[in-house]
């Protein structure tokens, strides 16, 4: 089993270089076809003909795109993914520091999340049909739909402006306590669980009843079995593959896809940066943040699947 | 201060007087009541002048507003502006924006700067003197050190002044700065400019933020090191700023504030809220749609500043149909003025007419007659132009403010004459580079200029770059340069309006309004008042803000 393990992780990370590989080359054609560079950008209505020369001979612009290309690749294997066009800071430094904010952010939300939504979905899983199976439908169905945006525009109005009891803006700078965590996260990590505990507890009770309907469930309730022992023991092992993807897919958002919340509270993380990136035409830092975001999706992948064939006999061949 | 007598200029109309009158004109003063102000005015400035002498004497005017109110010492705030990026700067020659400006403004000093009638006052120079506007002597303050202990000198000057024409250095001004011939030290605390042609404007154009004065040799931009009213205690671009007061600040008593913490908050509804929650005390801008929740809760305020912006409908003269003149007076004639200043700007902001010299500005033509909304005159040379019937294509973008509305309104209006305008909406990611003045009709957005030259050079000129009209009149180019280098201050204006009446009536460019902008604090936040040249202040807040607490 440990082999079949060993071979599956070297496999997938031979495939996750092949990935990223080509996701970067990808991402730097796409971003070379984008109207304008760092230098037009950076020069505004000064870009005269000349100063833009000479900032892009500075910078490099100039070149051909591969050879660009094959220069930040050359750079990223060496351990540096370069500096920054626009303000000349190096990439690592810039996303060094943010990153710290992104995980923590993604880990309370993941934290708060992931327990609530399977809990759900078990629940609304055993009692299929009940009321409570139909309101939390409703209500995931609901969370879903309703743009985060608009979630914490709400929450701000409520609890910032109309009660006061929350700030309007969440700095993970000024944390010292339990009670300044809560003020700080209570918000955003709100906005973020609306979206991704609908999602997660949705496709928890869809692998649970997908189970509980098939026949040695069935079996096991003919031999006697409590619910609860057939949920746990017998249908949540084999419900737990689908389930692990479907967080690590929610997961994945976490780390680069929160530019709204980012914004509205104006937390700064990875996903501000990037967007700030690809606004300034600064490539090596949209590079970067691209190859992250990358990395960190193959990697819950990854884990999502290790679960699965940890949990799954069949799969262990 | 007053020894500087050979500065030209005089004020015939205040500022403030022309502004008065154009907001009154605004709540529906008839032109009369207008007329016979300016009337008043005209004579009061100049009894005023009589008292200067001949040659007049302007410099004096900043600092007699600033002594009126004294703050208090103390406290810190924040302030959340609207833009913010990694290409936030601490390099005066790079800020692209309102939120550099105002972070270079709390970090540095320029050698003058601008007061609320644009007109420079001294700052880090003792004076300017010049008998031919060509060649500039300028005397500095010997008492001024920068926040690393270094007395400042005359080399910080040469070296802050002439690095914008090194090209690696991406300065914003290059082109301005390329008028500099030569920039060098003629004692520790003199400095000379010799200008390539004569700019009588140089004291005004050296009070803008880009030439704020470094320390000799800076390259690394991590943190400020200047003269200005704050040290930099922390810098992370697109993150924030903290400002700690300079104790060693060379104006006795100010700042008033000990500590201002700048930062960014992208999205108006979050901006606004985090105004009414208390988590900021000052913002900027407000668009005009929140003022009503602003105005629900008394203890903020809102302060409306009157700028030189404007949002332009152009027509480019070298692209097809729209060269011909008719059809630009006819498009003239169709932009109801009062109808988007209320509809797009929801009644803030100041009508303008086709020119791009404010009320504020003390060269400002007030003879010239507003052109009004006239259907009739519009379809009348519409129809000379030979274009009735014909669709045209109009580009607007979110990226000029209001343009999207303006040119709903231009297309209902075309309507009833006959024209067809079919509205194209260009996102704005790019529209800078690859929309604007690339259509025979489209939409530019001009932020406030200091000096009535810039903006006649920048906007106007023919070999200009961003000419957004591509505008050739020879007439208003001699005109241009003449003023220029015109010491008389007099003939002077009399020039600038001979080119607003020659912008007015023939260039391809519809100014409807010149453009508010909109502060929201904290009510315990004082001694905040509207610049001509943008909102915060002018990007000038961060010396002259106290709380009162």
């Amino acid at each position: 089993m440990n082999g079949t393990i060993a071979r599956l992780v070297v496999g997938r990370l031979a495939v996750g270089v092949i990935t990223l590989l080509i996701v970067s080359l990808v991402v730097f054609l796409l971003t070379s076809l984008l109207p304008g560079d760092a230098v037009q950008e950076m020069l505004g209505q000064e870009a005269t003909p000349e100063a833009v020369a000479a900032l892009r001979a500075q910078l490099g612009l100039d070149q051909p795109v591969y050879l660009r290309y094959l220069h930040w690749l050359g750079g990223l294997l060496s351990g540096s993914p370069g500096v920054s066009m626009v303000n000349g800071m190096p990439v690592d430094q810039l996303i060094a520091s943010r990153l710290p904010n992104t995980l923590s952010l993604a880990a309370i939300t993941a934290l708060v999340s992931v327990p609530v939504a399977l809990t759900i979905g078990i629940v609304s899983a055993m009692y299929r049909g009940s009321k409570f199976d139909r309101y939390s439908n409703m209500l995931t169905v609901f969370a879903v739909s309703v743009p985060e945006f608009l979630i914490a525009t709400i929450a701000v109005l409520i609890f910032a402006v109309k009660l006061g009891w929350l700030s309007a803006l969440s700095r993970s700078v000024e944390v010292h306590s339990f009670g300044e965590l809560v003020r700080v996260y209570a918000m955003p990590v709100l906005t973020l669980c609306c979206v991704l505990i609908a999602q997660m507890a949705r496709m928890t009770r869809a692998a649970v009843i997908d189970q509980l309907s098939s026949p040695y469930v069935e079996m096991a309730v003919l031999k006697g079995a409590r619910p609860i022992r057939v949920v746990l023991r017998h249908a949540l092992p084999n419900a737990i593959g689908p389930i692990a993807n479907a967080v690590a897919l929610s997961l994945s958002y976490l780390l680069g896809g929160v530019v709204i919340v980012e914004s509205i509270f104006n937390y700064p993380g990875i996903a501000t940066l990037i967007v700030n990136g690809v606004i300034t035409r600064d490539m090596p830092l949209v590079q970067a943040c691209v190859m992250l975001f990358c990395l960190g999706f193959l990697m819950l992948v990854l884990l999502a699947d290790l679960c699965a064939i940890l949990s799954n006999p069949r799969l262990r061949k | 201060m007053t020894d500087n007598k050979k500065i030209p200029g005089t004020q015939l109309i205040s500022g403030e007087q022309s502004q008065r009158i154009f907001e009154g004109l605004n709540r529906g003063m008839s032109r009369r009541d207008a007329l016979f102000m300016l009337g008043l005015a005209g004579i009061a400035a100049a009894g005023a002048g009589s008292l200067f002498g001949p040659g007049g004497q302007l410099l004096a005017a900043g600092t007699a507003s600033e002594g009126s109110v004294k703050g208090k010492r103390g406290g810190r705030i924040k302030v959340a502006s609207a833009t913010s990026s990694t290409a936030d700067t601490l390099d005066p020659a790079k800020g692209s924006n309102y939120t550099d400006y105002c972070r270079h403004n709390m970090f540095y000093n320029g050698l003058t700067s601008l007061d609320e009638q644009l007109a420079p006052s001294m700052a880090l120079a003792e004076s300017f003197d010049t008998s031919d506007a060509m060649t500039w002597n300028i005397k500095l303050r010997k008492d001024v050190v920068f926040h690393d202990g270094k007395p400042m000198t005359s080399a910080d000057v040469v070296y802050s002044l002439t690095r914008h024409k090194l090209p690696q250095v991406g300065s914003k001004a290059l082109s301005t700065a390329q008028q500099f011939e030569e920039v060098k030290a003629s004692g520790p605390h003199e400095v000379q400019i010799r200008l390539v042609s004569p700019n009588a404007d140089l004291p005004a154009i050296l009070g803008t933020t880009h030439f704020l004065i470094l320390r000799d040799g800076t390259s690394d931009f991590a943190i400020a090191n200047g003269t200005g009213p704050f040290t930099c205690a922390e810098f992370q671009p697109g993150v924030r700023s903290i400002a700690k007061r300079n104790e060693n600040y060379w104006k006795a008593g100010l700042p008033y504030l000990d500590e201002i913490e700048f930062f960014s908050i992208p999205d108006e509804s979050a901006r606004i809220s985090a105004l009414l929650a208390g988590d900021v005390d000052l913002i900027n801008p407000v668009s005009p749609r929140s003022v009503s929740r602003l105005k629900s809760d008394s203890n903020v305020n809102l302060m409306e500043s009157l700028t030189g912006g404007y949002t332009n409908l152009v027509m480019r003269d070298e692209l097809g149909p729209v060269q011909n003149p008719d059809f630009v007076l006819a498009m003239k004639y169709l932009l109801d003025r009062k109808q988007i200043n209320r509809v797009a700007f929801r009644g803030y902001g100041a009508i303008a007419n086709d020119q791009p010299i404010a009320a504020s500005n003390r060269y400002f033509a007030a003879d010239i007659p507003q052109r009004d909304f006239d259907p009739d005159k519009a379809k009348f040379h519409l129809k000379k132009s030979g274009m009735t019937g014909r669709a045209l294509p109009l580009v607007a973008s979110e990226a000029a403010t209001g343009s999207q509305d303006i040119a709903q309104l231009l297309q209902l209006s075309g309507q009833q004459i006959g024209l067809k305008l079919d509205i194209k909406r260009v996102p704005a990611d790019g529209y800078w580079s690859n929309h604007w003045m690339k259509h025979p009709l489209g939409f530019g957005s001009v932020n406030a200029r200091p000096t009535a030259d810039l903006m006649f050079s920048l906007f106007f000129q023919s070999t200009a770059t961003m000419n957004e009209s591509g505008w050739n009149n020879p007439r208003f180019d001699e005109l241009l340069l003449a003023a220029r280098g015109e010491t008389d201050a007099a003939k002077r204006k009399q020039m600038y309006a001979e080119m607003q009446m020659l912008v007015h009536e023939h260039c391809g460019v519809g100014i409807p309004q010149f453009s508010s902008s909109l502060d929201g604090h904290n009510a315990k936040l004082k001694g905040l008042r509207p610049h001509p040249l943008g909102g915060l202040m002018g990007y000038m807040f961060a010396e002259h803000v106290w709380l009162d607490a």
